[in-house]
């Protein structure tokens, strides 16, 4: 994930499902989104909702990762360093972890970034953690809609395309 | 172990946002195990402040790097060439950590990430509690393994006080009374008659007052 400022991760591909760009970063604003997709469960529902063939927004771009208790905090900044708007982790619902705490512990790290963001000035909200079932495409695409606009009224990454990292 | 957490960001940021280059160092010691200073903490402290700066407008690099110790001097002279680099040092060793750095390093400005809180062991995990204050004349023979001069919140060697309820030290209601732990532990074991012997004062001078304290064993010297 490279942030030169143009092709990497801008999202204007044809056939978006979001709806056109408003406040926030201005009418041109197109979020860039990473997710951290849990193998055994948002990863298989993503899946499940290209089969379906269910609209969500194409800014969200997909990382998976073997548990949701895999994403070190430390990728969530990176993330947000290199030029996400937002970075959301989606793991298994409670209690059905393939790894048993593997969402759990992600939640909480989650929480912890957000405390930390809030500690240097970044909003919050840039980062979520959300539990999305393998079976249910329908959820993934909702919450990749969601938060999708819950960044475009944020507006962009103050970091985009500056070159945070030395 | 040494038991240590990371300042709040802002105070940290304050002591280097001047600075042009920063190396945030990470400790491979205590303060990995205590998960407040260890390659991982100095990673994320990194990203962090390079985000911070975004935000705030400055002009300063960060990266961050852990080594083996802080607190040994062959670690210290390992990355003399890579300090050379940076105008500043942020420590996420320990006190000793930091001091060490200074010392080593007489014209790079150090300054500390952490709180070092003290000597501690683990209760569970992500909980830390120290039990140790290093008196350096340890009594711990006399008082059933419970430290008097970590848990009585007076460092009192003939407790309880007259503070003592119901097992709780009069400062809180959440913390236990050490001596109460000491008579329940020494009754338990039916030791009470280490309580009724008269004893000398403890030796303070080996404490924190007598200049630095310092430990030689001459046959391991070189
Ligand atoms: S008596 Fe002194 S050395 Fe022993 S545990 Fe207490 S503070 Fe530490
Ligand atoms: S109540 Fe117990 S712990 Fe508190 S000061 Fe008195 S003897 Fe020490």
């Amino acid at each position: 994930m490279v942030d030169d400022g143009t092709e990497a991760m801008t999202a204007e591909r044809p056939g978006g499902g979001g709806p056109a760009a408003t406040a926030g970063g201005g009418p041109s604003f197109e979020p860039r989104i990473v997710a951290f997709c849990c193998y055994y469960c948002a990863y298989s529902a993503a899946d499940l909702a290209g089969s379906m063939r269910l609209q969500y927004p194409p800014n969200v771009r997909l990382i998976e990762v073997p548990c949701s208790g895999r994403v070190d905090p430390a990728l969530l900044l990176r993330a947000l360093e290199e030029g996400a708007d937002g970075v959301y982790v989606a793991g298994c619902m409670e209690g059905d972890c393939h790894f048993q705490q593997g969402n759990f512990r992600a939640k909480r790290r989650v929480g912890a970034i957000k405390k930390l963001l809030s500690q240097i000035g970044w909003e919050p909200e840039r980062v979520e953690m959300y539990n999305v079932p393998a079976s249910d495409g329908a959820r993934f695409a909702q919450v990749a809609r969601e938060f999708t606009e819950r960044i475009r009224q944020m507006g962009p990454n103050p970091a985009r395309g500056k070159k945070v990292r030395s | 172990m040494i038991i240590a957490e990371q300042k709040p960001i802002p105070e940290i940021a304050a002591q280097v946002r001047q600075c042009r280059k920063v190396l945030v160092l990470g400790c491979g010691g205590c303060v990995t195990v205590c998960q407040a200073g260890g390659e991982k903490e100095a990673e994320i402290l990194a990203s962090a402040l390079r985000l911070m700066g975004v935000r705030e407008g400055w002009d300063t690099a960060f990266d961050s790097m852990a080594i083996t110790r802080q607190c040994d001097p062959e670690y210290l002279d390992g990355i003399a060439r890579k300090v050379a680099e940076y105008d500043c040092v942020l420590s996420l060793g320990c006190g000793v950590g930091v001091n060490f750095l200074a010392e080593r390093f007489p014209r790079t400005w150090v300054v500390p990430g952490l709180n070092t809180k003290g000597a501690g062991a683990t209760l569970e995990a992500g909980v830390w509690e120290e039990r140790c204050l290093a008196c350096g004349d340890c009594i711990l023979h006399l008082t059933g393994g419970i430290c008097p001069i970590v848990r009585c919140s007076k460092s009192l060697l003939n407790g309880p006080c007259g503070g003592s309820q119901g097992g709780k030290c009069e400062i809180s209601p959440d913390v236990a009374c050490g001596w109460q732990l000491i008579y329940d532990r020494l009754k338990q074991l039916d030791r009470l008659d280490l309580l009724l012997e008269v004893r000398e004062p403890k030796d303070w001078s080996r404490t924190h007052d007598g200049g630095l304290r310092r430990v030689v064993k001459e046959e391991a010297r070189l």
